[in-house]
């Protein structure tokens, strides 16, 4: 019979045409600038010229960018009504910052891998592989200890780790031991598996250090949750913005500006009132990064300089978080001084792991933290 | 003394039950299945500080009164719409005449067969995609990177149920007694597969067609895992802006699909009610 | 009439000459292509987005960070956290494809009788399809929803009933807790895949039984249940995989620690803090694949038993 002789035949020609055609690059760049190796706008040549070489390349893709962190939905809502020629795709919001690096080795070469990444720091540090480096117009104005100096990644916005809760439902902790109490039970919940997320990792390092303990040794941490486990009032379920509503997790540990993007959400459905505990407060921020081999060089580029524009920074402000600029921005006034003065309290000390203490913790977490909660 | 069906018409030959234990059954564990449904509407209804309850979300969301974000479901409704009829196309025209011929000409490889097609729900769809992205990048590069291209891993994914599906009906019907008479009738293969095989099959066919588009419109991991927009990556995003309206979304998307099927059902069954020459 | 004789054999090279017939009907005889090219496309189709998919990700179970082979990766499966991750994946898997199943089965049992293009099988085919896939952040909310801490029965039997389901500690956001989620998809599923099977039931059979004295216990037991016994065995099998690999809704569940296999693989690579660990998540899902194996070979052992009572 001829027909699956054929049939077999012709799958075979077109697999082999298929690989045949992969082996066949095309990575000839258009136009005269390659926007892939530039590394400030003086590369493209103006502001006006960046825009352009963005606008023809007609998209950008992000990724892990949840519309309701730090108020991105309103950035992400104002970066495509300024530039409707560049279509912007969400890719996967509740993406880890592992996720997003993951993505773009799984995509690596396709139209529909990441431009650009938002990243915790210790994937930042471990990934520098993949980023190309880049420096924004107010490069200068980044505190030294917040960008990498090859331009590989740099901070963009950060926070306080914070109690947020639902004062109908609970009393308004005033410290650490509060949780303990009898009013919590079955009522404090992290976002997310210390030895996976950043924003629970960070929620064991403030419980450290309000729990007398040191970044050096993260057992004081895992030492409360266990206690907090003990007596009942560890609820271990992810917290979403669907759980705080329904009342399933009342009191959540979270950075202060997601737990200020709840309150925002939930404006009229449920009270929510974000604390940063007094004392020793434990900061972290996220930090922006270009992908090497982004689809789209200069709309990557084009973001990035429209991130670190006073206009978005301010955006970030209200979204509850702390820009990166904020400090040459409350210089030179260009802060917005009511979301500034919205912000929750500072605590007196301000603590930020480093590299090293971020692997030992990490470390100790994997090892102790799944007995500890069982 | 007679155990023939009192009920009208046997779906089988088996004695029907009676007609109280049959809706007891049906009652008690539609009941069971309805309470999480309800939950998720009475969570959607709640007016909020003040108490009570209203439709008012409904409202908006009924009303098409969405702010820009929810754009991106259209389109992505329209995605996995196109992914679930080409998903059934490549099930129907790869996996069910090697199954038939499997059946009838080669059984010893249905073990074989039935392994491979066991395998891709052996596999977490996490690990899966860190197979598929190398493959699918050579597809990217060849045939650019359309949504319609996941048709083809989705198709390995409803493997398992789709040949659960026809295999328990091929097994039912003697496959090889229709086949000889066919033959001995003169008929060639096609026509074989075609008018003697398939609507016999046509239950086990339209319980795979269904599979496969629940399984569709229900995937999530890997469109995400290889940025692609379908219904699930869409719901997802939208879900970040209110969660009230990210629920009535859900369950709007579920009734979506319910009726969708609703719909593939009449049609498979409309060819049923043909007359058909029996044998 | 069930059957049709044929009247006689037809030959190679019959005066209706057609120019597809692979081979012919008498089985002795094969023309020089053999059958077996038939399933050419099918398996070109399974070896280019199955077999090369599984190939590479196992293939990243042998080797570590900068590509060397190793076998680290699979003694790390001997690590007692992994096992118990197994353990309790196989008891959920196995318990969860038991209960969905025999319910699964029920509700099949509950529908013959009924008219096949009836409304009330059409809208159960349909919802059954809809619910067998509706899993993840949904699922799990619409559990959190019914009987979280603030659920809807959960208050309901605290409030009216003075029954707290949560006395001994909240078991929902751990495994236990998943055991009623995974039934809720899993018994969809088996009414889908089991419903056809119950064509194989010829009314000829209680007819028989009936007419040699037997009762509908009889029929069933005797008759009905060893026929359909391969096809239930393979649903159950397939319950079982489903609910192995399934861990969208486990994920959005249980938040702390990875109690099941596959929210391992997640952890092992999509972990922010643990970082270097994505080749654990290959020798994790070959781990996977010797389970299932070792599944499927129960079944093929029971299958042959359950053979022997058919024809």
């Amino acid at each position: 019979m001829n027909t699956t002789r054929t049939l077999a035949g012709v799958a075979l020609v077109a697999a082999t045409a298929m690989t045949l055609g992969a082996c066949a690059t095309d990575t000839a760049p258009e136009g005269g600038i390659d926007a892939s190796t530039a590394t400030s706008i003086a590369d493209f040549g103006t502001f006006a010229d960046l825009e352009a070489a963005a606008k023809a390349e007609g998209a950008l893709n992000v990724i892990a960018l949840p519309r309701d962190w730090a108020n991105y939905g309103e950035i992400l809502d104002l970066f495509i009504e300024r530039y409707p020629e560049i279509t912007v795709t969400e890719a996967s919001p509740d993406a880890s910052s592992a996720e997003e690096i993951q993505a773009a080795e799984n995509l690596a070469g396709q139209d529909t891998a990441p431009d650009v990444f938002d990243l915790g720091l210790a994937v930042a540090l471990s990934s520098t592989d993949y980023f190309a480096p880049y420096f924004v117009e107010r490069w200068d104005d980044i505190p030294a200890a917040l960008k990498d100096e090859d331009g590989l990644f740099w901070a963009d916005y950060g926070g306080y780790m914070a109690i947020g809760y639902d004062p109908d439902a609970v009393p308004a902790p005033t410290s650490l031991q509060d949780l303990l109490g009898e009013e919590y039970r079955g009522k404090v919940a992290i976002n997310g598996d210390p030895t996976q997320a950043g924003a629970a990792f960070a929620a064991v390092g403030m419980a450290t250090v309000q729990n007398g303990g040191t970044l050096d040794d993260f057992q004081a941490g895992i030492d409360f949750f266990a206690e907090l486990n003990a007596a009942g009032n560890f609820v271990k379920i992810d917290p979403t913005p669907a759980t705080v509503a329904s009342g399933e997790t009342p009191v959540v540990f979270d950075w202060d500006y997601l737990n200020a993007g709840y309150a925002a959400e939930l404006e009229g459905q449920r009270n929510w009132e974000v604390v940063v505990l007094p004392g020793t407060g434990y900061a972290g921020y996220y930090n922006q990064a270009i992908n090497k081999d982004a689809p789209h060089p200069a709309a990557a580029r084009l973001w990035m300089e429209f991130l670190y524009s006073p206009e978005v920074q301010n955006l970030w402000l209200k979204g509850g978080a702390r820009p990166v600029l904020e400090a040459s921005m409350v210089a030179n006034g260009e802060i917005d001084e009511a979301l500034y003065a919205a912000l929750p309290e500072a605590p007196a000390d301000t603590v930020v792991p480093s590299a090293e203490q971020s692997e030992a913790a990490a470390t100790l977490l994997g090892e102790q933290w799944a007995t500890a909660v069982q | 003394m007679s155990v023939v069906t009192r009920g009208p018409g046997p779906v089988s030959g088996a004695p029907a039950p009676s007609r109280w234990l049959r809706w007891s059954i049906l009652c008690i564990i539609g009941t069971l299945f309805a309470v999480p449904i309800i939950a998720m509407v009475e969570f959607t209804l709640r007016r909020g500080l003040e108490g009570g309850y209203d439709f008012s979300r409904w409202m908006l969301v009924l009303t098409g009164s969405l702010g820009p974000e929810y754009r991106v479901l259209g389109q992505a409704i329209g995605n996995s719409l196109v992914l679930a009829a080409a998903t059934v196309a490549l099930m129907i025209v790869l996996l069910v005449p090697t199954m038939i011929l499997v059946h009838l000409k080669l059984p010893r490889w249905r073990r074989v067969l039935e392994f491979v097609c066991l395998l891709p729900i052996s596999i977490p769809a996490i690990v899966l995609v860190v197979g598929l992205a190398p493959v699918y990048g050579v597809i990217a590069r060849a045939a650019g990177s359309g949504v319609w291209s996941l048709a083809f891993a989705y198709s390995v994914l409803v493997l398992p149920f789709a040949y659960r599906a026809v295999q328990s009906n091929l097994d039912a019907i003697d496959a090889q007694t229709l086949t000889e008479a066919a033959r001995s009738l003169g008929a060639s293969w096609p026509v074989v597969i075609a008018r003697v095989l398939l609507p016999n099959l046509r239950t086990g066919l339209l319980a795979g067609a269904f599979i496969s588009v629940a399984v569709v419109l229900g995937e999530f991991t890997i469109a995400s895992l290889l940025n692609r927009q379908n219904l699930q990556t869409a719901l997802v995003i939208v879900q970040k802006d209110d969660p009230f309206i990210a629920v009535i979304v859900a369950l709007l998307s579920l009734l979506f699909a319910f009726l969708l099927l609703l719909v593939i059902g009449f049609i498979g069954r409309a060819g049923a009610n043909r007359p058909r020459r029996t044998s | 009439m069930t059957t049709v004789e044929p009247r006689r054999p037809v030959r190679r090279g019959s005066t209706a000459a057609r120019d597809e017939s692979s081979a012919s009907t008498a089985p002795s005889r094969r023309r020089a292509i053999s059958p077996s090219w038939g399933v050419a496309p099918f398996a070109l189709y399974v070896a280019l987005f199955l077999a090369l998919p599984t190939a590479i990700a196992l293939g990243t179970g042998f080797v570590d960070g900068e590509g060397a082979f190793t076998f680290d990766n699979i003694a790390a499966l001997g690590d007692p956290f992994v096992i118990n991750g197994f353990t309790t994946s196989i008891v959920l898997s196995a318990v969860t494809a038991l209960i969905g199943a025999v319910l699964g089965a029920l509700v099949c049992y509950a529908l013959i009788g009924t008219r096949p293009d009836g409304p009330l099988r059409s809208m159960i085919d349909a919802a059954s399809g809809v619910l067998a896939q509706f899993g993840g952040v949904m699922l799990a909310f619409a559990f959190v929803a019914t009987i979280g801490i603030q659920g809807l029965i959960t208050v309901q039997l605290r409030d009216v009933f003075g029954i707290d389901i949560f006395a001994d500690g909240v078991w929902l956001y751990e495994a236990p807790g998943l055991v009623l989620p995974y039934i809720y998809f899993q018994v969809p599923l088996m009414v889908i895949i089991f419903l056809p099977a119950l064509e194989a039931l010829k009314p000829q059979w209680a007819e028989a039984a009936a007419t040699l004295g037997g009762t509908t216990a009889t029929y069933w037991r005797r008759i009905a249940l060893p026929v359909l016994a391969p096809s239930f065995l393979g649903s159950l099998l397939l319950l079982f995989a489903n609910a192995f690999s399934s861990y969208a809704t486990a994920a959005a569940l249980t938040s702390q620690g990875q109690s099941i296999v596959p929210l391992q693989i997640r952890a092992a690579l999509t972990s922010e803090t643990l970082l270097g660990r994505e080749n654990l998540a290959g020798a994790l899902a070959l781990g996977m694949i010797i389970v299932m194996a070792i599944a499927m070979s129960l079944y093929a052992l029971l299958q042959r038993r359950a053979a022997r009572w058919q024809r």
